[in-house]
């Protein structure tokens, strides 16, 4: 079960991998925001993934930390990016 | 000045027992230290939870847990659809923009309408206009734009939890 | 035991396949607004069911701690609303300042 694990973590990184090609060489930038999004979401998988692994439950508390600061992340970044400044 | 206590006495609880269900932990310090938390969080925040509907509480959070089962369901339809469309050799797509109605007016109603769209099949919300109730759409190919303007399940089913725009309650 | 691994491990696999192929989709689509499309949904479901594979596990297998799958539960929730709602401000955003639908026939972008 363990080595499912491992091989479940190498998958995800695998995707995170192609998000990256997308943040690198994505025409403008709101196509890198949005995959860096989407890289975020996929860390916190990948961090759950590696608490069972490792059988640590304080990765989960990372993750829902993580969670919460990309989500926040990325919507400062769109309102930035919408209105030219951050106060309306 | 009683509903200021009762949102902060529930405000308290909420926070309290998500200190708990995280910890873990339940001997005295951890109590302690998790009730002096939550009361400087309620302090700066106990305004927040409630917004000033407070009439069909009870009964539209029951029309919402009844909800969500078909809401999942619809979830697997849109992303079976759309790993079709990103696996299919041709990949047939054919995007274009589209604007609703809805007789929703209340924000949670808007944000609960907006995020079933954004999750139902091949449907995002680009804009929402609260005063009007008007969704800019964009859609992934001609079929699910067609759910969404011509058979409008989502949208009877979304102001059938809300109770909106109805003459009687 | 074994069977309850074996859903297990079908949960999660489905689950890394729905996230694969929403990174694919984020390669192989044309625009900003459909590559968004692809990965809004795919990623939300996908770490729902990776999330609830894990939790299944969870509770099969270290049973003594019952209330560490509850902030897994918790992560999952939140993912499932937090998600099309970061989705969707990026699109507003997008659409704001002025990119363009991309339509059949055109150039890629």
């Amino acid at each position: 079960m363990l080595s499912f694990f491992w091989f479940t973590g190498l998958l995800i990184s695998l995707a995170i991998l192609c998000c990256l090609y997308r943040a690198i060489v994505g025409p403008g930038i709101f196509n890198r925001v949005a995959a860096l999004n989407v890289i975020g979401t996929k860390t916190i998988i990948l961090l759950v993934v590696m608490g069972y692994f490792f059988e640590r439950p304080e990765f989960f508390d990372i993750a829902l930390l993580y969670a919460m600061l990309n989500f926040i992340g990325t919507l400062v970044a769109s309102k930035y990016l919408e209105k030219g400044q951050l106060w309306s | 000045m009683k509903k200021r206590i009762s949102e902060m006495a529930i405000t308290f609880g909420l926070l309290g027992l998500f200190w708990i269900l995280l910890s873990g932990y339940f001997d005295g310090f951890h109590l302690v230290a998790g009730g002096i938390c939550s009361l400087i969080v309620t302090a700066m925040s106990y305004r927040l939870l409630f917004s000033e509907r407070r009439s069909q509480f009870f009964r539209t959070s029951w029309r919402l847990i009844c909800y969500v089962p078909w809401e999942l369901w619809q979830i697997v339809l849109a992303n079976i659809d759309v790993i079709r469309r990103v696996l299919h050799p041709r990949m047939p797509i054919a995007p274009c923009l589209i604007e609703i109605e809805t007789p929703l007016r209340s924000e949670f109603a808007l944000v609960t309408l907006g995020n079933s769209i954004t999750l139902t099949p091949g449907t995002i919300t680009v804009s929402v206009d609260p005063e009007k109730g008007k969704f800019l759409v964009h859609a992934l190919a001609k079929e699910p734009a067609d759910a969404l303007l011509v058979d409008q399940t989502m949208q009877r089913k979304v102001a059938g939890v809300f109770q909106e725009g109805r003459t009687e309650g | 035991m074994v069977i309850v691994d074996r859903i297990v491990i079908l949960i999660v696999l489905a689950g890394t396949f729905v996230t694969l192929a929403g990174a694919i989709g984020l390669l192989r689509f044309p625009d900003f607004y459909t590559r968004l499309h692809a990965t809004g949904k795919c990623d939300t479901l996908g770490t729902g069911l990776i999330l609830t594979g894990f939790m299944v596990f969870h509770f099969v297998h270290y049973s003594s701690t019952p209330l560490v799958p509850i902030k897994v539960l918790i992560l999952i929730i939140f993912v499932f609303i937090a998600n099309p709602t970061a989705t969707h401000a990026i699109v507003k955003a997008a659409y704001r300042t002025g990119v363009r639908p991309w339509h059949l026939g055109e150039k890629r972008r």
